[in-house]
């Protein structure tokens, strides 16, 4: 479902729980990021920070529940994109996670995907939603990549 | 995902996608593979490859970890723009050793 307004897209979906879910998503983001006007370097950074964002809904948010959806908003401009992601789990605390350029870290196998998503994009914003969920936000604008 | 053997040491050539449910899981059991069989001297080559999320890298960073508490040595070839930066980013490029010529990267095994 999109809508269009004043050269505004947006784009809604809701996607199961499932890695094929992920990379479907991606490729709506990917294709929605080039139409903006985004340059190749930024697609690919787009892309990347919002799959391990859907990664993270899917796996660690909604368990792979066949029960639970990935709920996707995209929103274009004309300087950025703005994309809501947004699972049914029980949500995590951030401050939890471990820093992973830390030289005791470093050799993890795993605790990157949220350091990735900050690297990437030039906001990330994590809510939890009533009654379940954790809604992330991430935005991109066009043009400011540079050292990103 | 391709063996090769080059003298005493295995090279890898992996190519395409490396994330959660694509390649991560075939790199991952591969590398276990060549460390069950001995294989001590492992150059990936990562020049075909498109992309790495990061259950990529962690199965990199496993590999690296588990080939080196078995003695061994496993080093990098190859790597695109998006891969080094990636990397750099998250400081594992100076964790492994990375190399641009595969005659040069086998040498540096002897």
């Amino acid at each position: 479902m999109g809508t269009e307004r004043e050269g505004a897209v947006k784009i809604e979906r809701a996607f199961d729980s499932t890695l094929e879910s992920v990379d479907e998503a991606e490729a709506l983001i990917l294709e929605s990021a080039a139409n903006a006007g985004f340059d190749e370097d930024e697609q690919h950074h787009i892309s990347m920070a919002a799959r391990e964002c859907l990664v993270n809904a899917v796996v660690h948010g909604n368990r792979y529940s066949a029960h639970k959806k990935v709920h996707l908003v995209i929103e274009t401009s004309s300087d950025r994109i703005r994309i809501l992601i947004t699972d049914e789990g029980e949500g995590f605390d951030l401050t939890e996670l471990p820093d992973p350029l830390a030289e005791e870290n470093l050799l993890r196998h795993s605790g990157r995907g949220i350091f990735l998503i900050r690297a990437f994009m030039d906001d990330l914003q994590m809510r939890k939603v009533s009654p379940h969920g954790t809604e992330v936000t991430l935005v991109k604008i066009r043009g400011r990549n540079e050292d990103k | 995902m391709n063996n090769r053997q080059v003298g005493d040491v295995t090279v890898v050539d992996v190519s395409g996608r490396i994330t959660l449910g694509e390649g991560s899981s075939e790199l991952r059991d591969a590398l276990r593979d060549l460390v069950a069989k001995g294989n001590k001297k492992i150059l990936l080559n990562l020049g075909d490859v498109s992309y790495i999320d990061s259950s990529g890298i962690g199965e990199l960073v496993s590999g690296f970890t588990s080939v080196s508490n078995q003695g061994g040595q496993l080093k990098l070839l190859n790597l695109t723009k998006r891969v080094k930066d990636l990397l750099q980013i998250t400081k594992l490029y100076t964790v492994f050793e990375v190399h641009d010529d595969e005659a040069g990267a086998i040498r540096s095994f002897a």
